[in-house]
């Protein structure tokens, strides 16, 4: 066992085999998010009730739109594999089935649309 | 493996019978500002795709985001956002194995608690 790192110890254990990669995934996530997500607040915060054209110009400027495109990609991929273990703690049989496909598919299409927002504006 | 029998197994003793600590209150407050934080989420997502599609569709979406209820909404998540980030880190410092013992994680709770309302108070001072 003296050979062994801790990570070759955890992967590949447990019923589904992949929940090392699954914390993991959530480990780099927040990490990125640690950063993002202060840069988000405080380039979107300001831009909340301004007029149309000063948030378009705004949003077309590289770091405010590129922040604001991470943070949302990041941030539903985050949600997507945070949502998946709540609904495996309390929802059981096939609605646990059903419930996390559709907050898949939410998270996908949510950072889809606001990525494809952010980029008609940007560009 | 079809056969086994699935019911009838005792539980280990659940939430219903543990007196709150500060601890296991602030770990499933970050479970639930996460979760929570979808709503916000997707009001921002939105309000981006009106402002992509144009200025009326913009004013419409502007309009909800910014009136009491989604100041509400905006206060929470901007809470929500502090207060989950802090816990985050608070997993990140545990991942690394630091900071395991009582002490250091009622420190780290009281920490994430009073850190997010500061953040919060300094974030609507600045925004």
């Amino acid at each position: 066992m003296a050979f062994l790192t801790d990570r070759k110890r955890a992967s590949g254990m447990g019923s589904a085999k992949e929940g090392t990669q699954h914390h993991w995934n959530m480990m780099v996530s927040s990490a990125g998010l640690l950063v993002l997500v202060p840069l988000f607040i405080f380039t979107f915060g300001p831009m909340l009730g301004q007029p149309h054209e000063a948030v378009v110009a705004y949003f077309a400027r590289p770091f405010p739109a590129i922040v604001a495109a991470l943070t949302l990609v990041v941030g539903f991929m985050h949600f997507k594999n945070g949502v998946q273990v709540l609904i495996e703690d309390y929802v059981h049989g096939i609605m646990r089935k059903v419930l996390i496909i559709a907050m898949i598919c939410l998270s996908y299409a949510a950072a889809g649309t606001g990525l494809f927002a952010i980029a008609r504006i940007a560009l | 493996m079809a056969d086994v029998n699935r019911g009838n197994r005792p539980l280990s003793p659940h939430l219903t019978i543990y007196r709150p600590q500060m601890t296991s209150m602030t770990s499933i407050f970050v479970r639930v500002t996460g979760n929570a934080l979808l709503i916000g989420a997707l009001l921002v997502v939105w309000w981006f795709l009106a402002a992509a599609t144009g200025p009326e569709y913009f004013a419409v979406a502007d309009g909800v985001i910014t009136s009491w209820f989604g100041d509400l909404v905006m206060l929470g998540s901007v809470w929500a956002l502090w207060y989950h980030l802090l816990g985050g880190l608070r997993h990140l410092v545990w991942d690394m194995g630091y900071g395991l013992d009582l002490d250091s994680s009622y420190m780290m709770g009281y920490i994430m608690i009073g850190g997010s309302l500061v953040l919060t108070l300094l974030t609507i001072a600045i925004v």
